[in-house]
C-alpha cells in the first residue's frame, strides 16, 4: 500500500541498496562463522572484481551473459508471464550459431557474423515457441513447461555434442572450431585497432550487443505499441480483451523475444569466447537472469546495474576463493545466494518500512 | 438511559501514508437502526473492520454496552456480540444451511451434536423474526435475498446482539429489499442494535432511526433520520450541496443505430446467459436496462462490444451487420463508431499500475495519433490525457499520476473522457457511477444526456434502478437471460419494476423457441 506512494527513487534506488547490504550483512555473518574476517573477504572481493584490469574485464564478460538472460525474463514478466527457461533457451541460442558457423564457412565474416548472431537469437525463440504456444492457447503452465524444456536442451545438447556434431577424432564433448568470421572480436582486439592497450580478458563484443539489447527492450516496452500491449496483457488481461489486444497473441510475441535475448546470451560465450559449442556452457546465466531481472524490477537500467553487481559477485567471489582457501567454492554460492534471497525473493520485505519512514521523516502524508 | 450498544471513541487509524481514521467516535444506541455513510474512501469500511476486529486502531477505545472491550480478533468481536453480514456473502455454496450456519461451532469431531444444536437454534430464531428458510436446503440452491437471511441467520446463531450490514442490498431487487428493511425493523424491536454501512441515501432514510456520516476519514455528523433529508445528507457527504436528481429534457429519437435480434449467449459450460433478447437503440434516445446483476446484462454488454462470441442472433450497427467477437473484435468495432464503458473498471476499464495517460490509452493504442509506425509518441499521449482531464475535469490532472491512485469517481472519468471523446454513434455504458462519489455521479449523468441530445445513441446498463429510471427514455428490465418487460420511466413504479426485475410478472410478447 504504501510502497507505492513513494518516490521512485526510494523504491528503485534506496530499497534494492538496502536488501543488497542486508545480503551482505547476512553473508558476512556466514564469513565471521567459519573464522574469516568478513570486511577483509568484501575487500577481497570488490578488488577482485574491480580493481584491475583484468578483474574487471572478467567482471563485464559474466555481467554480458547475464544482462541478456536478465531482459529475457524481464520481457516475459512484463506480459505476465515467468519465463524461467532462459537455461535452456541459452543452450539452444549457442546451438544456433553454432549450426550457421559450421555450415556457412565460406561466407565472408561480414556475412557470416551477423547470421550467427541471428542463429543464436532464432534458436532461443524457437525453443520457446511451444511452451509459449502451450501457454498461449492451451494454457499449460509456462513455468512448467519452460523447467521441462531445460532439460531437454541439456540432453539434446549432450546428445549432440558426443554424437552428431563432435569434431571427428576428439574425446571431449564439443565440435569443430568455428573459422574466425563466426567469432566475435574479443575488447583487448578492439581496442588495438584504436591504438590501446587493455589486458585480454574473455570481455567480448558481445558486451556491446548486451547494452544495444538493453536499450532495445526500454525502446520495445516503453515507447513502443507492442511494447504497451505487452504491458496491457502482463498487467490487466482483461483490459487486454476489452481493448481489442489478443492475451495470447501478445504471449506468444513477448516470448518469443524473450526467448530470443535468452538465446543471444550464447553470443558472449559461444561466438565470444569459445569459437566452438560446448557442453554446458551456460553455467547457470540462465538462472541468475531471473535474480537479474527481479532486483532490477524489470527495467532495462535496473537489470544492467543487477547484472553488474552479480558480475562483481561472480569474479570477485572466485578471487576469494583463491585467495582464502576456507572460503571455498560453495561459499561464494552462498553468499550470491544471499544476494538473490533478499534482492530477490524478499525484496519488497523492507519496502513498506522504509516508506513508512520516509513518510514519518517527511512529514508528507500522500492520499491512497 | 442504558449504556449505548456501541462507543467508539477517538479511533484513529493510519495504512502507511494513508489516514484512514482520524480520530472517529461513533455512539450507537441499543435497539436502534443505525446508518454509517460516506463516499468511497471516507473511512467507513475501515471503522467497521476495526469495530470487526479485522484491524487493530493504532488509537482510541471501544466500549460495548458500557464495557470498555478490547477487541482484537474477529473472535473477540462475535465473543462481545457483534455479527457481521459481508457484502460478498461468506457461504460454502456446496454446504447446507445448517452446515454453514455450524461453521466454527461444529460441537467436537462428530457433527451431529452441533447440528441437532444449530436446528433447534435456527428454527427458534426463524421462528421469532419470521425468516422462512429451509435449514436442509444446499445453499448454491438459494436466492440471494435468502443467502443474506442465512447470513443474519449465522451472525443471530452465534449470539450477535449487534448486527452490521455492509451494502446489504447491493444485490437485492427491490422488493427482497423491502423485506430485508420489515426484518431489520423487527429485529431492532427485539432489541437488537443494527448498523448498516451503505451509500444509498434513500435506504437510509427508509430503515435507520440515526445517521452518522463521514468525510476524508473523519466523523462529520450524526444526525437523527426523522430530522434530516437526502440533499442534507449528500450535502454532509461531500461537503457541498449537490444536486440530487438528474435534469433532462425529452428525447428526440432519430433512426435505429444499434439493433439486436434474438441474441443468445452460452458461457464457457454451456448455460444459458442470454436468451433470445431482442431490441432496438435510436439515435438520441438512452436506452437503459434495469435487473438485478447477473441476469445477463454483463453477456448482452460484452457481446455487443465484441468481446464475448454470442451463440445466436444478431447485431447490426446502422444497418450493417456486425460479426461480433469473430472479425468485429472491440478494435473493429471501435472503428465503427461503437464505444464502450465497461460494467467493471478495476477488471477491464482501466490497468491500475499504468499511469492516468495509459490508462487513457486503452484500446487507443494503435490510433495513427499517438505516434508513428510501431513507436508510441509519450508527449502525443500525455497532451491527449491531459486534453481529457480537462474536459471532463479529472483531479488531480495529472497525467503520470498511477491510476489506481486516483479515487473512484475520477478513474471512471477518465474512462469515460477516453470513450466519450472518440465522438461515438453507440455508446455502451455499464455502471456509469458504481462506486463513484456524489459530486462526480452529477458530472457523469449530465455528460450521458449531453451525449444524447447531440444525437448519439446511449444502451445503459446499471444495477441502481433509481440511476436507469431518471437518465433513461425507455427501460428494458431483464430477469433470467430475458426481457421481460419494457417501460417508459414517467409510466411505471418501483413495485412494478420490482415484479419485471424478480421475474415475476413478464410481458415478453414472444419468446422464440
Amino acid at each position: 500500500m504504501s510502497a507505492r506512494t513513494a518516490p521512485v527513487w526510494l523504491t528503485a534506488g534506496v530499497v534494492p541498496l538496502v536488501n543488497v547490504a542486508v545480503a551482505f550483512l547476512a553473508a558476512g555473518l556466514v564469513v565471521a562463522l567459519i573464522g574469516e574476517n568478513p570486511i577483509e573477504a568484501l575487500g577481497i572481493m570488490l578488488r577482485g572484481a574491480l580493481g584491475s584490469q583484468y578483474g574487471l574485464g572478467y567482471t563485464l564478460y559474466y555481467t554480458t551473459s547475464f544482462i541478456f538472460t536478465g531482459l529475457a525474463v524481464a520481457v516475459a514478466f512484463h506480459a505476465g508471464h515467468f519465463n524461467i527457461g532462459g537455461e535452456g533457451q541459452a543452450l539452444m541460442g549457442g546451438l544456433g550459431a553454432a549450426l550457421v558457423a559450421l555450415s556457412l564457412p565460406f561466407l565472408p565474416w561480414p556475412l557470416l557474423l551477423p547470421l550467427c548472431v541471428l542463429g543464436a537469437a532464432a534458436a532461443g525463440a524457437a525453443w520457446v515457441f511451444i511452451p509459449a504456444y502451450l501457454q498461449a492457447y492451451r494454457g499449460s503452465h509456462i513455468v512448467i513447461t519452460t523447467i521441462m524444456f531445460n532439460f531437454l536442451a541439456a540432453t539434446l545438447l549432450v546428445y549432440l555434442l558426443v554424437g552428431p556434431m563432435k569434431m571427428a577424432g576428439s574425446m571431449a564433448p564439443e565440435t569443430a572450431r568455428f573459422v574466425p568470421g563466426a567469432t566475435l572480436p574479443l575488447m583487448n582486439q578492439m581496442a588495438a585497432w584504436f591504438g590501446l592497450t587493455i589486458t585480454r580478458t574473455p570481455l567480448n563484443l558481445s558486451f556491446i550487443f548486451a547494452i544495444l539489447a538493453a536499450i532495445f527492450v526500454w525502446v520495445l516496452i516503453w515507447r513502443t505499441r507492442l511494447g504497451y500491449a505487452i504491458r496491457t496483457v502482463g498487467a490487466n488481461p482483461d483490459a487486454a480483451v476489452y481493448a481489442g489486444i489478443s492475451p495470447a497473441r501478445i504471449t506468444v510475441i513477448a516470448l518469443l523475444i524473450s526467448g530470443g535475448l535468452a538465446g543471444l546470451m550464447a553470443t558472449n560465450e559461444i561466438l565470444g569466447v569459445q569459437g566452438r559449442l560446448i557442453n554446458e556452457f551456460t553455467a547457470g546465466a540462465g538462472f541468475v537472469g531471473i535474480a537479474v531481472a527481479l532486483m532490477g524490477r524489470g527495467h532495462p537500467f535496473g537489470i544492467v546495474l543487477a547484472a553488474l553487481l552479480f558480475g562483481v559477485l561472480y569474479q570477485g567471489g572466485a578471487e576469494l576463493a583463491f585467495d582464502k582457501p576456507k572460503i571455498t567454492r560453495e561459499m561464494i554460492i552462498v553468499i550470491q545466494g544471499f544476494v538473490i534471497l533478499f534482492a530477490g525473493a524478499l525484496e519488497m520485505m523492507f519496502a513498506d518500512r522504509i516508506a513508512a519512514l520516509y513518510a514519518r521523516l517527511t512529514g508528507k502524508v500522500v492520499a491512497a | 438511559m442504558p449504556a449505548p450498544a456501541i462507543q467508539m471513541t477517538g479511533i484513529d487509524k493510519r495504512f502507511g501514508a494513508v489516514h484512514a481514521n482520524n480520530a472517529v467516535s461513533m455512539t450507537v444506541e441499543k435497539g436502534t437502526v443505525h446508518g454509517l455513510i460516506g463516499e468511497n474512501g471516507a473511512g467507513k469500511s475501515t471503522l467497521m473492520s476495526i469495530l470487526y476486529g479485522f484491524y487493530h486502531a493504532d488509537a482510541g477505545s471501544i466500549a460495548i454496552n458500557g464495557k470498555p472491550s478490547l477487541i482484537r480478533t474477529p473472535a473477540d468481536a462475535i465473543h462481545s456480540g457483534i455479527g457481521m453480514v459481508h457484502q460478498h456473502f461468506m457461504l460454502v455454496e456446496t454446504f447446507t444451511v445448517v452446515e454453514n450456519v455450524m461453521l466454527g461451532a461444529e460441537g467436537g469431531a462428530f457433527t451431529a451434536r452441533g447440528a441437532s444444536a444449530v436446528r433447534a437454534k435456527l428454527q427458534a430464531l426463524s421462528y421469532a423474526y419470521g425468516m422462512d428458510v429451509n435449514p436442509d436446503a444446499v445453499v448454491s440452491e438459494l436466492a440471494v435475498g435468502e443467502l443474506q437471511r442465512v447470513e443474519i441467520l449465522k451472525a443471530l446463531v452465534k449470539g450477535a446482539d449487534i448486527l452490521i450490514l455492509d451494502e446489504p442490498t447491493a444485490v437485492l431487487t427491490p422488493t427482497e429489499v423491502e423485506k430485508l428493511f420489515v426484518l431489520l425493523r423487527r429485529l431492532a424491536g427485539e432489541g437488537k442494535t443494527i448498523i448498516i454501512v451503505t451509500h444509498k441515501l434513500k435506504e437510509i432514510m427508509a430503515v435507520t432511526d440515526r445517521v452518522s456520516v463521514m468525510r476524508r476519514g473523519e466523523m462529520v455528523g450524526t444526525v437523527e433520520t426523522s430530522n434530516s433529508s437526502p440533499a442534507d445528507l449528500a450535502e454532509l457527504m461531500v461537503g457541498r450541496r449537490v444536486v440530487l436528481t438528474v435534469e433532462k429534457g425529452p428525447a428526440n429519437p432519430q433512426g435505429v443505430v444499434l439493433d439486436v435480434k434474438d441474441l443468445t449467449v452460452r458461457d464457457a459450460r454451456g448455460t444459458v446467459r442470454l436468451d433470445h433478447v431482442s431490441f432496438q437503440v435510436r439515435a438520441g434516445e438512452i436506452v437503459g436496462i434495469a435487473g438485478v446483476s447477473g441476469n445477463g446484462q454483463s453477456e448482452l454488454l460484452e457481446a455487443i462490444a465484441g468481446i464475448r462470441k454470442p451463440a445466436g442472433g444478431a447485431v447490426s450497427l446502422n444497418g450493417e451487420l456486425l460479426d461480433c467477437g469473430g472479425r468485429d473484435d472491440p478494435t473493429a468495432l471501435r472503428a465503427k463508431g461503437l464505444r464502450h464503458v465497461p460494467e467493471d473498471r478495476h477488471r477491464m476499464g482501466l490497468v491500475k499500475p499504468f499511469e492516468a495517460a495509459e490508462s487513457a490509452l486503452l484500446g487507443c493504442s494503435d490510433e495513427p495519433g499517438f505516434g508513428s509506425g510501431p513507436f508510441l509518441d509519450r508527449d502525443a499521449v500525455l497532451a491527449d490525457c491531459v486534453r481529457k482531464m480537462e474536459a471532463f475535469d479529472v483531479r488531480p490532472a495529472d497525467p503520470r499520476l498511477r491510476t489506481a491512485l486516483f479515487s473512484g469517481g475520477n478513474q471512471q472519468k477518465i474512462v469515460l473522457a477516453r470513450e466519450i471523446e472518440r465522438d461515438p454513434k453507440l455508446l455502451l455504458i455499464g455502471q456509469p457511477t458504481r462506486g463513484v462519489d456524489i459530486g462526480a455521479i452529477e458530472f457523469i449523468h449530465k455528460r450521458i444526456i449531453a451525449l444524447r441530445d447531440a444525437g448519439k445513441a446511449v444502451l445503459l446498463v446499471s444495477t441502481e434502478l433509481d440511476e436507469v429510471l431518471a437518465l433513461s427514455d425507455r427501460v428494458l428490465v431483464m430477469c433470467g437471460g430475458r426481457i421481460t418487460g419494457e417501460r417508459r420511466p414517467e409510466d411505471t413504479n418501483e413495485q412494478d419494476m420490482g415484479l419485471l426485475m424478480a421475474g415475476v410478472s413478464s410481458d415478453a410478447p414472444k419468446v422464440a423457441a
